[in-house]
């Protein structure tokens, strides 16, 4: 159980996907101007990944290494990913429809998103279980949305701010994400520690 | 040979069962569109220009259908599209306000003069870049045409190194007043009687230096309209279109001549 709360803990402060692991730059410095629509963006990539992560790790575990075929994870799991997505958007559009119209644009999109892959490769990396992996893409997920929901309001205030001109739009944007990726720097440790 | 194919074989597999499961699920779970989206679609013409708000006409058409949306914000249909699409859905027509797009910029090569010899790329956006421009003139027309190549009506031409709108051909939908890098074109009411070439910004002095059409702010035509329509905002005129009469004294009391008279 304490590895569990470990993993998740560390999923969403200490190995952030967006502010230590830089991966998902994308969508963390496009979708998050505004924060309904970064809150749904994040809602769909923890859906997405949990998603991504139950139907990946086994066939990691029971196709792909039993048939030493190791080397295809990235192709197939970004076949699957992709598949996936489309199968849930279809679903949703007919089942969940007030659903759907939220995550709107931003369900396709994390069919590319490289969070999303990283988050399956990662597990299987790291070694874990399947109920530690789902446990750790629920962090990752976590850590996205807590990544997504700072930054829109780090930009809601640069928004108002006056820069100079030469600063002005993307440049300052990666400056602050920079120092939010800083500040994420001082929880490393924190967590082990806490129930060492 | 052997390798290739065991590694060949499950990714074709793995492809082609999410292919199926997807075929049959969008067939299965199909939703069913209203049937009158394409009907509303066909009214409108098609130009997916946007000035409505929405993506393009299918965008509308949707939001028209779903969500009740007024019918009159398609300006390039005007009125008889909004009378069309209001019978298919059974409510009323709002009026709808034509428009015509108006490059507020009347520095032309005769009245200001380049200040640097653009030989970049021949897009306004650019040139803009290297030296906020090649004209005296900071605010006013770039003269290279990005106006022209969004308008999807041909409306629009470059005479003079200025951008001249046909007002004939014009839709207003307003894509070039968004291609504009200087803001130059607005969207103004087609029966308007009066209007104000010129953006420039400056203190007067300045701009009488830089182009002898340029508003120079001394507030005369402000003094002599009858109705109070005319202001000068950031150094310049503005005419308020919903209080112009169009008796055309200011374009006569006009010194540089920024202020033209329009005949309907």
């Amino acid at each position: 159980m304490t590895k569990l709360i470990i993993i998740l803990l560390s999923a969403v402060f200490i190995n952030n996907y967006v502010l230590s692991r830089f991966l998902g730059i994308c969508p963390f410095l496009g979708v998050s101007k505004k924060l309904d629509s970064a809150t749904g963006m994040s809602i769909a990539v923890i859906f997405v990944m949990l998603m991504a992560t139950a139907v990946t790790y086994p066939i990691q575990m029971y196709l792909l290494v039993p048939n030493d075929l190791g080397y295809l994870q990235t192709i197939v799991f970004i076949l699957v990913i992709a598949a996936l997505v489309q199968l849930v958007e279809i679903v949703l559009k007919r089942y969940i429809p007030s659903l759907h119209k939220s995550l709107g644009v931003y369900l396709p999109l994390i069919t590319t998103n490289c969070a999303v892959l990283g988050v399956t490769i990662l597990n299987i990396d790291e070694g874990y279980t399947f109920l530690e992996a789902m446990v750790n893409s629920l962090g990752s997920g976590l850590g996205f949305f807590l990544a997504m929901v700072m930054f829109s309001g780090v930009r809601s205030k640069i928004e108002g701010a006056d820069i100079p001109k030469s600063f002005k739009g993307l440049p300052v944007t990666l400056i602050a994400a920079s120092i939010t990726s800083l500040s994420f720097l001082g929880f490393g440790g924190v967590i082990e520690n806490l129930f060492a | 040979m052997n390798a290739i194919l065991t590694a060949v074989i499950p990714v074709v597999a793995i492809g082609f069962i999410c292919a199926v499961v997807l075929v049959a699920a969008s067939i299965i779970m199909a939703v069913k569109e209203d049937e009158r989206i394409p009907k509303v679609r066909e009214c409108l013409p098609g130009a997916n220009c946007g000035a409505c708000g929405y993506a393009g006409c299918d965008g509308y058409a949707k939001a028209l259908v779903e969500e009740g949306v007024q019918a009159n914000l398609c300006v390039p249909g005007g009125a008889a599209v909004a009378k069309e699409i209001s019978e298919i859905l059974g409510v009323e027509a709002g009026e709808v306000e034509p428009k015509v797009a108006v490059v507020h910029c009347g520095g032309d090569c005769k009245s200001t003069e380049d200040k640097i010899n653009y030989i970049g790329i021949q897009s306004c956006s650019a040139s803009k870049l290297v030296f906020g421009g090649k004209g005296q003139c900071g605010y006013g027309c770039l003269g290279l045409g990005d106006c022209r190549e969004a308008c999807p009506e041909d409306a629009i031409c470059i005479e003079n190194d200025l951008a001249r709108i046909n007002t004939s051909l014009c839709i207003g939908c307003g894509i070039c007043a968004k291609a504009c890098p200087n803001h130059l074109i607005s969207l103004v009411p087609a029966r308007r009687r009066a209007d104000v070439l010129c953006s420039n910004k400056d203190k007067g002095a300045v701009t009488r230096k830089i182009c002898s059409d340029g508003c120079i702010g001394c507030r005369k035509c402000v003094k002599v309209c009858p109705k109070e329509a005319i202001d000068i905002v950031d150094n310049h005129a503005v005419v308020d279109y919903e209080k112009c009469v169009g008796c055309g004294l200011c374009a006569k009391e006009c010194p540089v001549g920024c202020i033209v008279k329009i005949d309907n």
